[in-house]
């Protein structure tokens, strides 16, 4: 047999990690990303001529639970219909074998990308839109375990996408999930459904440690089983540390000497390594980001008289400018008048 | 215990070749010895030709003495699939027979004039000539053992298609995925080539890559000791950069 060229080889083995869509309603496009536990592909829904992200485990991904997490993921995000979660719009079994899911395509940029060149002002507000999803999804229940700036998308018109749900859990509140029939490869791919992103009580091995370091909490990275939604309020303080300064967790910079003492105390608060010394909330936070951005106190951090005269200054400037002319005017005016 | 397909040539259970190369029946470990061989000989004989610069005759003789060692159980005993891959643990072995046979002065002492093993040497050393030279030996071990490993799953995958009545998924798939022409048969040209509807072409397609990615995963299977090997391995193979 005539010797296979690397390019041949090199071919070969970029349609075996492909996934199989034989049979479904999908067409391959391009290969898009990789992810923990798989690869994610560009498809194209041929029945509704439309791109989507077909997230597909590893063809030899350790069967038993990756392909159970991935499932549940599709159903945690399923249940997540917030502006700011991808929704998905399918999940099965490839011919293939492998487990999938679909979800909407974003096309945009990631958070660093993002930031590169905004000011202050627009990198906190976008601080407090990547709060929102999260917030919303403690409210029902899941919290995210994997909040950093690779998972953050901002598409093509401003919106703000949290991603990969993948170690997404059901949190302290027990938020039951609706109870689905496992789709196994016997079944046909429905293509009926559609819209992406992952959501359900993660089957992660009892004290098992997922997560990134530097952006997971203490108690996650302990790989305590009782993390509860404040992990994700650190996570969203290391974020908030990224968008302030670029830099990640852990890692030293110049531009942390810039950043406002208020700011640098809120990111202190959200990654205290005491859960019950962060905030209880991402909306507490997102409060505290709201109140330094009208310029008003912060309740991570005591200021004292001088900075609280320095903020009603910055904040009333033209008022305290006012009252000062009209003071002295009213002053000069009684001096002259005595003479 | 036989789940291979038709056409296999060595009936064995996943993860039995290893076994079988220590296995104290001669029979057994020989053509244990010939499936791995398959695989590796020509991973060795580049390696060998490209690390120390060994002349053709030199290379062939060293690959020969290679694979008679392993026959003879000098290496695989010694095999701990949890403390590495068959592949680097194969590369070692090749490391110190060369070494040894330096220090003894004995080089090429059994191997020379003794061939077990029916190789084709000539075809290898064509394929070497090809072999870019910038790349480290090791790399250069690595990349032909992918290549053997794909070979291997184009027969398997031939022979699968042959007994299942399915040649022309076969020769669909040796024109259009193993063909190099550029630009590339269309569907729509191979429908006409072939006498067949462009759905077939995509049907038939289909049908072959599946088939050659069981093939090729078989044949890893074999290939490897434990589960987690082959895993290890198969990620390997599969590449995580998938363009």
């Amino acid at each position: 047999m005539k010797q296979l060229s690397d390019k041949i080889v090199a071919k070969l083995q970029a349609d075996m990690q492909a996934p199989d869509l034989a049979g479904t309603c999908y067409s391959l496009v391009r290969y898009l990303a990789r992810g923990g536990m798989g690869s994610v592909w560009l498809v194209e829904d041929t029945v509704l001529h439309r791109r989507v992200a077909l997230k597909v485990l590893d063809l030899v991904a350790p069967a038993d639970d990756l392909a159970a997490r991935l499932l549940q993921e599709a159903r945690i995000l399923a249940g997540l219909e917030h502006p700011g979660i991808v929704p998905v719009h399918d999940a099965g079994t490839l011919p293939d074998g492998r487990a999938f899911y679909c979800m909407k395509f974003v096309e945009g940029q990631t958070l660093a990308q993002h930031i590169a060149g905004k000011n202050l002002p627009d990198r906190l507000r976008l601080l407090e839109r990547i709060a929102e999803p999260v917030d919303f999804a403690h409210a029902r229940g899941f919290i995210h375990r994997d909040l950093k700036p690779e998972n953050i998308m901002i598409g093509a018109f401003g919106e703000v996408l949290v991603m990969d749900w993948g170690l997404a859990k059901v949190g302290a509140t027990g938020l039951k999930l609706p109870s689905h029939k496992t789709i196994t490869s016997a079944e046909p791919v429905q293509p009926s459904s559609r819209t992406p992103s992952p959501t359900t009580s993660r089957v992660t091995g009892q004290g098992r440690v997922l997560g990134t370091p530097g952006y997971m909490s203490p108690e996650q990275a302990r790989g305590d089983t009782e993390v509860d939604y404040r992990t994700d309020i650190f996570s969203l303080g290391a974020l908030l540390r990224f968008v302030l300064t670029g830099c990640t967790p852990g890692e030293k910079s110049a531009a942390d000497s810039n950043v406002p003492r208020p700011l640098h105390a809120i990111c202190g608060k959200a990654m205290a390594a005491d859960p019950n010394a962060r905030y209880q909330s991402a909306r507490q936070m997102t409060a505290d980001i709201a109140h330094y951005l009208n310029g008003e106190s912060v309740s991570a951090y005591p200021e004292n008289l001088i900075e609280r005269a320095g903020r009603i200054y910055t904040r009333h400037r033209t008022a305290v400018i006012l009252v000062a002319v009209y003071l002295l005017m009213r002053a000069l005016f009684i001096l002259f008048a005595r003479r | 215990m036989s789940d291979n397909p038709p056409g296999e040539t060595f009936p064995l259970t996943r993860h039995s070749v290893l076994l079988a190369a220590q296995s104290d029946d001669p029979a057994e470990r020989s053509r244990a010895i010939e499936v791995i061989s398959a695989a590796y000989w020509k991973p060795v004989y580049k390696y060998a030709r490209m690390k120390w610069n060994l002349a053709p005759e030199d290379a062939a003789d060293f690959t020969q003495e290679f694979f008679t060692r392993l026959l003879e159980r000098e290496f695989l005993d010694s095999y701990d699939s949890s403390k590495g891959r068959l592949r680097t643990f194969l590369r070692a072995c090749a490391d110190r027979l060369f070494m040894n046979q330096l220090r003894d002065s004995k080089r090429l002492k059994r191997g020379a004039g003794s061939e077990h093993f029916t190789l084709d040497f000539e075809e290898a050393e064509r394929e070497f000539a090809t072999v870019h030279r910038s790349e480290s030996p090791e790399d250069c071990f690595d990349k032909e053992w992918v290549r053997s490993l794909f070979s291997l799953g184009v027969q398997r995958l031939r022979v699968s298609c042959e007994n299942g009545g399915k040649t022309i998924h076969f020769r669909l798939f040796e024109r259009y995925d193993l063909d190099e022409a550029d630009p590339k048969a269309s569907y729509t040209q191979l429908a006409g080539e072939f006498g067949l509807a462009a759905t077939d072409v995509t049907n038939y397609l289909s049908f072959a890559r599946r088939e050659f990615r069981r093939c090729v995963l078989d044949q890893l299977r074999e290939m490897t000791a434990t589960e987690e090997e082959f895993r290890r391995e198969a990620q390997s193979l599969l590449g995580v950069d998938v363009k």
